[in-house]
């Protein structure tokens, strides 16, 4: 029996299990994004709250109409327009948004450890939608369910990892999602971007310094954001790291041939990636954002729907629905 | 929950015997084939709905086009259960616009379960007609639904379920009344 699943902080506790679980049950909710009509009574009379106490279009797009398309409502908070501006504490808000009794709470937030902190102190659901360099587990869960479906399967492939590795919470949710999977791991990027402590995240992972080597029979590749605030550090200039690891068309031939290629998203076009082989067969960051709806609606469907947990619901005798 | 088995409703030779029954009412009460489509609600409509369209196929050399429905996420009684049951998929290949559907399960009770099919269906275009066929009514409608096929009614009482058993499914061939016992 799998073990129920009150909130989503992070890949770090989940079980192999949990984790087939969330993608077997976005299967539905992918075929559902091809109803003419899509709109459910599922999570009817339900509220999400989104709490983005970072900028995001694309995850807090993706949760809400996640949440729209299940029927649930959402309350929107963003950080630009929040009372955090005038000195409000992360307790105080989010204690805020509970007095408004939402059934689940989705945050992003620059802190690691926020959601954790959230979940805590409250009787609401909480899923993580990316903590300061820590996690970012629905990013890891498309990506997944995107490896799975190209390949057939999850387990025992080669990914490398490209890029700003460092300050990468999608990378960190990816390398122990994958490590969970029996997958050897190859991270690749500046040195200082690549620490080595990086490596105690999963069983069969290594750092290699060269792209070239770092493609070698690669199955898998994705590309990490270049966080370009940091391009003014003076080890790096973008010209270097183009030089040195942009994922050209040239070189992803050194990859296995139906390497899959994947970008967490925004892609900066001729930096981290060459604009033809963002656009390429390979390429799979089309999918990776329909999966992501997908593996939104599943875990709101199972996290948010149900019967509160204070309100002990009247047990049926009968199961209505099954009659 | 504990149950004690009552008394076998149908056989495997009667379950056959209905199905093909229904089948021919099917064909004979369609007004032509043209845009008839079984749909089978999950789980035991399924097997149900590949037979009967089997037989039709066998009987009158017409393929009728067959689908799954997975009714889980248009349940009614979702925010009642601690846990969410676990959701399918449907597997319907054809389009329903302008179709002559015919929806498959196997047991008709309150009504709410066809309630369901029908917002899963209409979520997917707009059928021209859907009529419901069961193997078993049992009685105690809670909604206004009726079935235009059926195999066989039984009266119940509200502790008493209908287990259909279907091969695909159950490893075995039978419809056995139960009751609840405490």
């Amino acid at each position: 029996m799998l073990q129920r699943l009150q909130h989503l902080l992070g890949i770090e506790n989940l079980t192999r299990e949990q984790i087939t679980f969330i993608l077997d049950q976005s299967k539905p909710f992918q075929e559902f994004q091809r109803h003419p009509l899509k709109k459910l009574a599922t999570l009817r009379g339900k509220t999400v709250a989104l709490a983005f106490f970072e900028p995001s279009t694309r995850t807090r797009i993706s949760f809400a109409t996640a949440a729209a398309r299940l029927g649930a409502d959402t309350m929107n908070l963003q950080a630009e327009s929040s009372s955090l501006r005038k000195g409000e504490s992360l307790l105080d808000t989010v204690r805020t948004l509970e007095a408004m009794r939402p059934d689940g709470i989705v945050i992003r937030h620059s802190s690691s450890g926020a959601p954790h902190f959230v979940a805590e102190r409250l009787e609401v659901p909480v899923l993580n939608a990316g903590d300061g360099t820590h996690e970012h587990p629905t990013q890891a869960l498309l990506d997944a369910l995107t490896i799975r479906d190209r390949k057939g399967k999850l387990e025992g492939w080669n990914v490398t990892i490209l890029g700003d590795i460092l300050h990468s919470r999608v990378a960190r949710s990816d390398i122990q999602l994958l490590g969970k999977f029996g997958t050897r791991i190859t991270l690749c990027g500046p040195a200082m971007w690549v620490p080595r402590e990086l490596e105690s995240l999963a069983p069969k992972i290594h750092r290699e310094p060269r792209i070239e080597r770092a493609l070698d029979e690669a199955d898998v590749i994705i590309v990490l954001r270049v966080q370009t605030e940091r391009m003014h550090e003076p080890a790096l200039a973008a010209e270097e790291f183009i030089l040195g690891y942009q994922l050209t068309a040239e070189r992803l031939r050194l990859a296995r041939p139906e390497a899959l290629v994947l970008h967490p998203g925004p892609m900066i076009r001729g930096l981290e990636i060459d604009p033809v082989v963002a656009d390429g067969t390979q390429s799979c960051v089309l999918e990776q954002v329909t999966n992501g709806l997908a593996v939104r609606m599943a875990l709101l469907y199972h996290l948010v729907g149900g019967a509160p947990v204070d309100e002990p619901h009247p047990a049926k005798e009968r199961s209505s629905a099954a009659d | 929950m504990r149950v004690v088995e009552k008394r076998q409703l149908l056989s495997a030779e009667e379950i056959g015997r209905t199905l093909q029954r229904l089948a021919h009412e099917i064909v004979e009460k369609s007004g032509g084939t043209k845009d008839l489509a079984l749909i089978g609600v999950r789980r035991r409509g399924v097997p149900l709905s590949q037979r009967l369209a089997a037989i039709i196929r066998t009987s009158s050399s017409v393929t009728v086009p067959v689908g799954t429905l997975d009714i889980t996420l248009y349940r009614d009684d979702l925010s009642t259960v601690a846990h969410q049951p676990v959701v399918q998929s449907n597997e319907i290949e054809f389009s329903v616009d302008g179709r002559d559907i015919v929806l498959v399960d196997d047991v008709l009770y309150t009504g709410r379960t066809v309630r369901a099919a029908m917002n899963g269906l209409f979520d997917l275009g707009r059928p021209r007609r859907i009529r419901l066929c069961v193997l078993i009514d049992r009685g105690h409608r809670e909604l206004p639904v009726e079935a235009t096929f059926i195999g066989s009614t039984v009266q119940t009482s509200d502790t008493e379920i209908v287990e259909v058993r279907l091969q695909e499914i159950d490893g075995e061939e039978r419809v056995m009344l139960v009751d609840r016992v405490s």
